[in-house]
């Protein structure tokens, strides 16, 4: 299901991303990264593009870029060469971008039945401010360029157009953030922009198989703004093709605040980028001793790891994407299983994504390492849980008190006598007194109204200490009330 | 050959300015320069490899070591026009 | 000193002698200064002498303009950086310092190396010592000049397609072109990025391998850089026994001039005399090199050159609009060759001719190389004359492009195969046209890093031709 394209329409979208490479200096010289330093502290005369400078490639971005070839199951080509792209803007020092062309890095990858076209490495460009009206070209008097960010490396991923909606687009995207934050080769910050987020979109006849005339979403800052300004585009070109007209390609600017698409202005001329082989750098040859070295560093991988939870952890669907994508949370699962070995998989992922991510957005969301709570603790609590030795009850408070104050929730449970009321005669004495002390409640459920036996079961609560199942709670006393 | 408007649209991708003059004398002079340079087609050089590097070498890198930059002084140094230190360009009319 | 005048003892002596403590450094760096000073061939942009405040160790060094001198001008011959001073040297500049060699001045060239004649620089053309109405040669017709000249002991140059052969050959001195990557190219302005070498000139052999090899050397800041295994020695042969020299007979049969061709044969002589064999050979696809030069250096120069916008350093002519800022400062900056080779070589990469020509005329290089390898089975060395004719008229050839561009005919095969080649002075002969005489050079060609072969032979050759003539004026120019 779509995002309101009618049934016999279909979108087609792929995706374009730029990923800032995490290493200490820029692709060809050896300026460090920064982000957030004052302008043009970080440049010498290489990413100044000075008369006779040369560049050299950085070995770390060449070792990054083949790890994330590998992580989206790309081959990597045994020999590439760079490539010149030649444009004229401020932002670009030399009026070409150091690139790849015709013979990429990697290509024919996969990841989560989105084909991967290619994978590239590149340079990025300056950083520009357009002085005047509220930054925007148009009306402002002059642009300021920063070299800080230029020659930053860049790995370029460019997908088939294989995403069929704008919700899928916003879940593959971030599935590819999170498959390259583990590799820990990029910090995939999109508002830094250290990743950056292009779709090419079009619409087509359901069950055709030709392409549709795409238009290129730019640059936007956060997936939830991608998915936003595809439905835009799809809605958009559906509605041109309602009315007859057609779709131009065209490049198009969203602007998440209003929701509206901007065409960015044509350019005068279409691009002719002049392509030529970097006379200035050799081929780029990996050898078996590099693929070797990226492919041992490779960490297990959300979607291998989803996988693996689901098949042989037997975690349901939505707790095992969810830990996939949180390497911090499927460590933590990892250590909570090695603690309790009796603990099942499918009960630790609960807490662990439930109860214990709930108590974590109520801290804020705070890194694991600052929360006072070890993953053995957790795998106790949930084992005591999983046991029927503590309430469900007395384990959420206990939880809360774990991350609060760093509590050992077993030696509480001795000391504070919070062990679950195993005894069924003790509970059912427990609710023939509550049952007697609370006609009210008690007739309304047997005149018909089911839902009033809540009170009755607040009160058993309260009475056992919170100690009591809430299950046998209900049970027994559906039995007292005759209820069966 | 090459015609007038060819010029016109290859100085406009060079970013050249050129005077009225200099696009016919450009057109004549290309054309004769692209009649000899043509010879090149009549060669068979079908299954050759282009050479791009004539040295064979491959992988040549560097490691992920910081090296000297320039101060913020040094790099605005040479520059036509300078603002809160960053480079300033008159503005953009169009998109690069 | 054995009573010689420092501006006739070479530059190897001139070390020699400062070394042993006989030469005072300084006192020989202020007698180049003011030969340097006194020069009036246009030979210089920049006279210093830079002495970086280093020791003197030998004789300085005039360097073409063409590379980067920290807080020096370095204008490439072009008006685009008029007043441009780099804030780095260049690698080659780097080891002339560390040698103690301090640079003497910076030489004119032809704008951006594009150029055979030194009529392309934007502040005007050098001279011919022997002629003052003729070219020195180019594009490092300065350097050439200012040595033939006396006003340099020695000189940095670069050849992209015969920018140091062929100007040595015109102005009578030695011009030795490495192999591709012998140099490192950091800090050397960009013309042809696939072809640019640095090179050096000389009044000897020994100068001018004495002066590459302080330079030569692999370089991190250039990925193409190799340096010349094994480094160079002084070269001592005094023969040429068991030297076989390959002459391309076809090649060599268009358009020499009567004067080259006789100074051609009685080197081939020479070389016989010497004990060395001469062996016909062809090099069939040498004649394209042109057509494959004029379309590999422009395509690779249209996107160096790209850089100069106006933007960071250098000529702005200013504008409202960032589009027209770029389109005159380019079109004000640059001179009508570097237009012109811009303009080709943009067409050239250009949407739908890549293959045509780019494409076509990298197989041809393929091809050209390969006759090399060929060649280089049967023979060890090859020889041509390094130019079609002598110094020409300055303003001769400025209306004809294609005509000036022929002056490289027999250096540019080199070049594309980026092996090592030398040209040394043959004698003199008299132009076409009539005239007093002038120099001729010989070009010898050997396989890739094999300049120690080629010095060898080239010295040997050099003393047995005993070209010993300078210019009227000699070193009072
Ligand atoms: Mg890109
Ligand atoms: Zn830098």
């Amino acid at each position: 299901m779509t995002e309101g394209l009618p049934d016999d329409l279909e979108a087609v979208i792929g995706l374009e991303i730029h990923v800032q490479l995490s290493t200490e200096t820029k692709m060809f010289c050896g300026c460090s990264l920064s982000f957030g330093d004052p302008p043009n502290t970080h440049t010498c005369p290489v990413c100044l593009a000075h008369p006779g400078v040369l560049p050299v490639p950085n070995r770390r971005a060449i070792e990054y870029a083949i790890q994330i070839a590998l992580a989206l199951g790309c081959e990597v080509a045994p020999r590439s060469i760079f490539h010149r792209k030649n444009y004229f803007y401020p932002d670009n020092p030399k009026a070409y971008q150091i690139s790849q062309y015709d013979v990429p890095l990697a290509s024919a990858g996969e990841l989560a039945n989105v084909r991967i076209h290619r994978a590239h490495l590149e340079e990025d460009a300056a950083k520009m401010v357009h002085i005047g009206e509220s930054g925007r070209i148009q009306g402002s008097s002059g642009s300021l360029v920063d070299f800080n960010r230029a020659g930053t490396p860049l790995v370029e991923i460019v997908t088939e157009p294989d995403i069929r909606s704008a919700s899928e687009a916003r879940e593959w995207g971030q599935l590819l953030r999170e498959t390259v934050r583990q590799l820990g080769v990029s910090d995939v910050n999109m508002e830094e922009g250290s990743l950056r987020c292009d779709a090419n979109v079009s619409i087509r006849p359901r069950g055709s198989s030709e392409l549709g005339t795409k238009t290129e979403l730019k640059n936007m800052n956060s997936f939830r703004f991608l998915e936003k300004g595809i439905t835009a585009e799809l809605d958009r070109q559906a509605g041109l093709v309602a009315s007859g007209e057609r779709v131009v390609q065209e490049t198009l600017h969203f602007d998440p605040g209003t929701g509206a698409l901007h065409p960015l202005r044509s350019k005068e001329e279409a691009h002719d980028y002049r392509y030529l082989p970097e006379p200035d750098l050799v081929p780029l040859a990996p050898d078996s001793a590099m693929l070797e070295e990226a492919r041992k560093s490779l960490p297990e991988l959300p979607e291998a790891k989803a996988k693996r939870y689901r098949d042989e952890l037997g975690i349901p669907e939505a707790p095992a994407e969810l830990l996939s994508v949180r390497a911090e949370l499927a460590g933590f699962l990892e250590a909570m299983l090695a603690a309790e070995p009796d603990l099942e998989p499918r009960v630790a992922a609960n807490w662990l994504t439930g109860e214990f991510a709930a108590e974590l957005r109520r801290k804020g969301d705070p890194d694991l390492s600052e929360v006072p709570v070890e993953a053995a603790a957790l795998a106790s609590l949930a084992s005591m849980a999983q046991a029927k030795k503590i309430s469900h009850g007395t384990a959420k408070d206990l939880l809360t008190r774990m991350v609060d104050d760093g509590i050992d929730p077993v030696a509480v449970v001795t000391e504070e006598d919070l062990g679950q009321l195993s005894d069924s005669s003790e509970l059912e004495a427990i609710v023939e007194k509550v049952v007697e002390e609370n006609p009210g409640p008690a007739e309304e459920v047997q005149a018909g109204n089911e839902k009033a036996i809540g009170a009755l079961v607040g009160a058993v609560m309260k009475e056992t200490g919170g100690r009591a199942d809430g299950g046998e709670v209900n049970r027994i006393l559906r039995q007292a009330l005759g209820l069966g | 050959m090459i015609d007038r408007d060819q010029v016109v649209h290859v100085a406009r991708l060079a970013r050249l300015e050129l005077g009225e003059d200099e696009v016919g004398a450009l057109a004549e002079e290309l054309s004769s320069i692209l009649d000899h340079v043509d010879r090149l087609l009549a060669v068979d050089t079908d299954g050759v490899e282009p050479t791009t590097h004539v040295v064979p070498l491959e992988n040549v890198l560097r490691d992920d070591v910081p090296g000297e930059e320039l101060t913020p002084e040094q790099a605005l140094a040479p520059a036509p026009s300078v603002e809160d230190g960053a480079f300033l360009v008159p503005s953009p009319k169009t998109e690069g | 000193m054995a009573g010689e005048p420092l501006g006739m003892l070479s530059a190897c002596a001139t070390g020699e002698a400062i070394g042993s403590g006989e030469l005072d450094g300084a006192e020989c760096l202020a007698f180049w200064a003011e030969r340097a000073g006194d020069e009036t061939l246009n030979a210089y942009l920049w006279t210093g002498p830079d002495d970086g405040g280093q020791r003197i160790a030998g004789a300085p060094v005039a360097v073409k303009d063409i590379f980067c001198t920290e807080g020096l001008p370095t204008t490439a011959g072009s008006r685009i950086l008029d007043g441009y001073a780099p804030p780095f040297d260049a690698t080659a500049v780097t080891r002339l310092r560390a040698a103690g060699l301090p640079v003497l001045g910076k030489t004119n060239m032809d704008e951006f190396a594009m150029g055979s004649s030194n009529e392309n620089s934007a502040y005007g053309p050098v001279l011919n010592p022997w002629d003052r109405t003729r070219v020195p040669g180019g594009s490092s017709g300065g350097s050439a000049a200012a040595v033939a000249a006396g006003a340099a002991p020695w000189a940095l140059g670069t050849d992209t397609g015969g920018s140091i052969r062929q100007p040595a050959a015109l102005c009578g001195i030695v011009g030795l072109k490495p192999t591709y990557g012998a140099v490192s190219r950091f800090g050397m302005i960009a013309f042809a990025s696939s072809l640019d070498q640095c090179g050096t000139f000389g009044h000897s052999v020994a100068d001018a391998a004495e002066l590459l090899s302080v330079v030569e050397g692999l370089d991190p800041r250039d990925s193409t850089s190799t340096g010349i295994p094994g480094g160079l020695s002084r070269p001592t042969a005094s023969d040429l026994e068991g030297i076989t020299v390959g002459v391309p007979r076809n090649f060599l049969e268009v358009g020499v001039e009567q004067g080259v061709a006789d100074r051609f044969a009685e080197a081939l002589k020479t070389v016989e005399r010497l004990g060395g064999t001469i062996r016909d050979i062809e090099l069939p696809h040498a004649e394209l090199g042109i057509s494959a030069y004029y379309v590999i250096a422009p395509a690779e120069a249209s996107t160096n050159l790209s850089r100069y916008d106006g933007v960071r350093y250098g000529l702005r002519v200013p504008a409202d609009d960032l589009v027209e800022m770029y389109e005159r400062t380019r079109g004000e900056g640059f001179g009508p060759e570097v237009k012109r080779r811009i303009m080709l070589g943009t067409y050239a990469l250009s949407s739908g001719y890549y293959d045509q020509y780019y494409g076509t005329a990298q197989k041809v290089r393929t091809l050209i190389v390969r006759d090399f390898e060929a060649a280089f089975s049967e023979v060890d060395l090859i020889a041509t004359p390094t130019t079609p004719g002598v110094a020409f008229e300055l303003g001769a050839k400025t209306s004809d492009p294609w005509s000036m561009y022929l002056n490289d005919l027999f250096t540019v095969p080199m070049s594309l195969a980026g092996i090592p080649a030398i040209s040394i002075p043959a004698g003199l002969a008299a132009p076409p046209e009539g005239g007093p005489q002038l120099p001729v050079g010989l070009q010898l060609a050997a396989p890739a890093f094999a300049e120690q072969a080629l010095i060898e032979s080239a010295h040997a050759l050099e003393a047995a031709i005993g070209f010993d003539e300078r210019p009227e004026g000699g070193g009072d120019s």
